[in-house]
């Protein structure tokens, strides 16, 4: 049986250690017309330069993917990266902040020195989330009990908790619903995002019914595109160009009971950040309240709202409030994926989040704020259509990586001068 | 041997080592529902697996439950994405949670079992039985022969629902408040600042 000091020990001993020092992605697009692979290199070439670094200074990769991707062999190859360590795990959603934790354990026990974690993925193009129903191939195993009652895709298998959490503590339709109109506020301020129109609580309501609760635009979009961060020790983080995002806690993957079948161990309202959160805190020594900016997974709505409660950002039961009375957009308390997230921006199973909250502690939010006279933008604060996304005071913040409501990982970076 | 069988146009198939799945399934083709209880703490397990999920026992005794229970949660699934399911949009996924042990081993426990709300004789409900359904219904197994080895569980609302019981269903469009409270500190809703979110 483990016990908090423990958790605690083994944080302490790499809290502040390392740092991501180069973020990178590709555009989000629907129809990329090229291979996984060549978003890959895009992505990592990016990030890889961002950092200031050349492809030889990279020794070490590590990706995610569900069956649907390129290996990191072949774009190690592509890129003249020659690794000392490469793992290909699978995984999505939650896969980003656990292999930032895996990162740090592959360079301190020296099996390399600078890392690039990517996905690349023609979520849109090539392989969709919650599949096309164009081909039923056979059922069998544990998809038994699951397939053969129309219950297959992420959003069709976590509408259960979710119905639940509405039925036990009252909450709204028209309160979830400010989760996607928040975000779809933060993705007009963006760029590069897929979806930059704004829109209004009765705009999500009225988009069809996927299945209850879920409306369309409860959902997260299915993009074309790749991500891609690079990790590194402290010590080397500080001779490289940008302030570098310090990592100070992360989680990995944390489980709830009985991980396989999320829904036999119950409340089923409760997910796994509740589990997660202790070893997240302690290890970060901080709490909820010294977070500036959340970047809680939005594969829908609800799971953005589940996942900030049972992190303790608000208490049990009162998601449906702390997301639908601004605290969670630009110019409130708290805002939650400034990006514009999944719901808007792109879909990339989590590394998008990480690399906006890197921007944002960096003070260098990719608005559309006039570049100044010393080179950098100058942001404005004014959160209306098209203008900044910076958040003014930004010191701390956490993602909030969601698998199933069975599975969570975790990520708190700070910035520190 | 490998039992296969056909369901709405689906293929199922279990394999010759799915020992544990082979047995369920033989069981629901022969009408009734049984479950794995472990030898050592005499707890049962749903989905049927190789190890007693409570003590890790690796040895079972299949035992018949009542195939009564209360619906725990669901969705309504409007937008089909399986090609099996196109034609019978909508219809209810069922999370059941069986009369038998219930919170247990720990209140936070019970045997959870997925399925569709069906008619008695087992065609999935129709849109006027949909309706009907939702947290709190008390529903009973049916089963649907999808091979000489296998049947589909499906759950069909039991005939003694409890006086004056009504199910739990997702609000209705017209009880959609109109009012959102603005607070962007993130502390407890206030009454101030009330703005027209929804026309």
């Amino acid at each position: 049986m483990q016990t908090t000091e423990h958790v605690v020990e083994g944080a302490r001993h790499l809290r502040g250690r390392y740092a991501i020092v180069g973020v990178g992605e590709t555009t989000y697009t629907r129809g990329a017309g090229m291979t996984t692979r060549a978003l890959a290199c895009w992505a990592i070439r990016n990030a890889i330069q961002d950092a200031g670094l050349a492809p030889h200074d990279v020794d070490g990769m590590l990706a995610y993917q569900l069956g649907d991707s390129t290996s990191s062999i072949f774009v190690a190859g592509d890129l003249g990266i020659r690794p000392d360590f490469f793992m290909d795990v699978y995984g999505g959603g939650s896969s980003t902040e656990a292999l930032v934790g895996l990162a740090m354990g592959a360079i301190e026990a020296g099996m390399c020195s600078t890392v690039v974690i990517y996905r690349a993925m023609n979520g849109y193009s090539q392989s969709r989330i919650g599949g096309t129903g164009r081909v039923d191939t056979a059922i069998s195993g544990d998809q038994l009990h699951e397939r053969p009652y129309g219950w297959a895709t992420p959003g069709q298998v976590f509408a259960p908790s979710f119905m639940r959490h509405m039925y036990e503590y009252g909450t709204r339709p028209e309160q979830v619903a400010m989760v996607r109109v928040a975000h779809s506020r933060h993705a007009s301020n963006n760029p590069k995002a897929l979806h930059r129109k704004r829109v209004t609580v009765e705009e999500v309501l009225a988009s069809r019914t996927i299945c209850t609760p879920l409306h369309l635009l409860d959902c997260c979009v299915e993009t074309d595109n790749a991500t891609a961060i690079v990790m590194t020790s402290i010590e080397r983080a500080r001779d490289l160009r940008h302030p570098p995002a310090v990592i100070l806690g992360v989680v990995g993957r944390t489980c709830k009971p009985r991980p396989d079948m999320h829904y036999q161990h119950g409340p089923i309202t409760t997910v796994a950040a509740k589990w997660a959160a202790p070893r997240l805190w302690s290890g970060s020594g901080l709490g909820p309240e010294d977070v500036d900016v959340t970047g809680s997974y939005d594969a829908f709505t609800f799971t953005t709202m589940l996942q900030l409660e049972d992190y303790g950002f608000c208490s049990k039961g009162e998601g449906g409030a702390y997301v639908s009375t601004g605290a969670i957009e630009l110019g409130g308390r708290r805002p939650n994926n400034t990006s514009g997230g999944h719901l808007c921006e792109g879909y990339t199973h989590g590394v998008s989040m990480v690399v906006e909250n890197v921007r944002q502690l960096r003070h260098d939010a990719d608005d559309s704020c006039p570049i100044g006279a010393d080179g950098r933008r100058a942001h404005t604060y004014d959160y209306r259509e098209g203008g900044c996304r910076q958040v003014r005071s930004v010191n701390v913040t956490a993602n909030l990586g969601w698998g199933t409501p069975a599975y969570g990982s975790a990520l708190v970076m700070a910035r520190i001068a | 041997m490998a039992v296969t069988g056909q369901y709405l146009g689906m293929v199922l198939s279990i394999a010759d080592l799915d020992s544990d799945n082979e047995a369920y399934f033989r069981f629901c083709a022969q009408g009734t529902l049984n479950l794995q209880r472990c030898k050592a703490c005499k707890l049962m397990r749903y989905p049927p697996g190789p190890a007693c999920p409570w003590c890790a026992g690796s040895t079972f005794d299949w035992t018949p439950v009542s195939g009564r229970g209360t619906v725990y949660s669901y969705t309504e699934v409007r937008h089909p994405v399986q090609l099996a399911f196109r034609a019978h949009v909508p219809y209810l996924a069922l999370l059941v949670e069986l009369d038998e042990q219930r919170a247990c081993p720990t209140e936070h426990e019970a045997i959870r079992v997925m399925g569709n709300l069906a008619t008695p004789d087992g065609a999935l409900a129709p849109p006027e039985l949909v309706r009907t359904a939702g947290i709190g219904s008390r529903v009973r197994v049916v089963f649907t022969p999808a091979g000489p080895d296998i049947a589909i569980p499906l759950w069909t609302l039991d005939e003694t629902q409890p006086a004056g019981s009504i199910p739990w269903r997702y609000p209705e469009q017209s009880s959609w408040s109109t009012e959102i409270s603005i607070n962007p500190d993130g502390g407890t809703i206030g009454a101030k600042d009330k703005v027209k979110a929804l026309r």
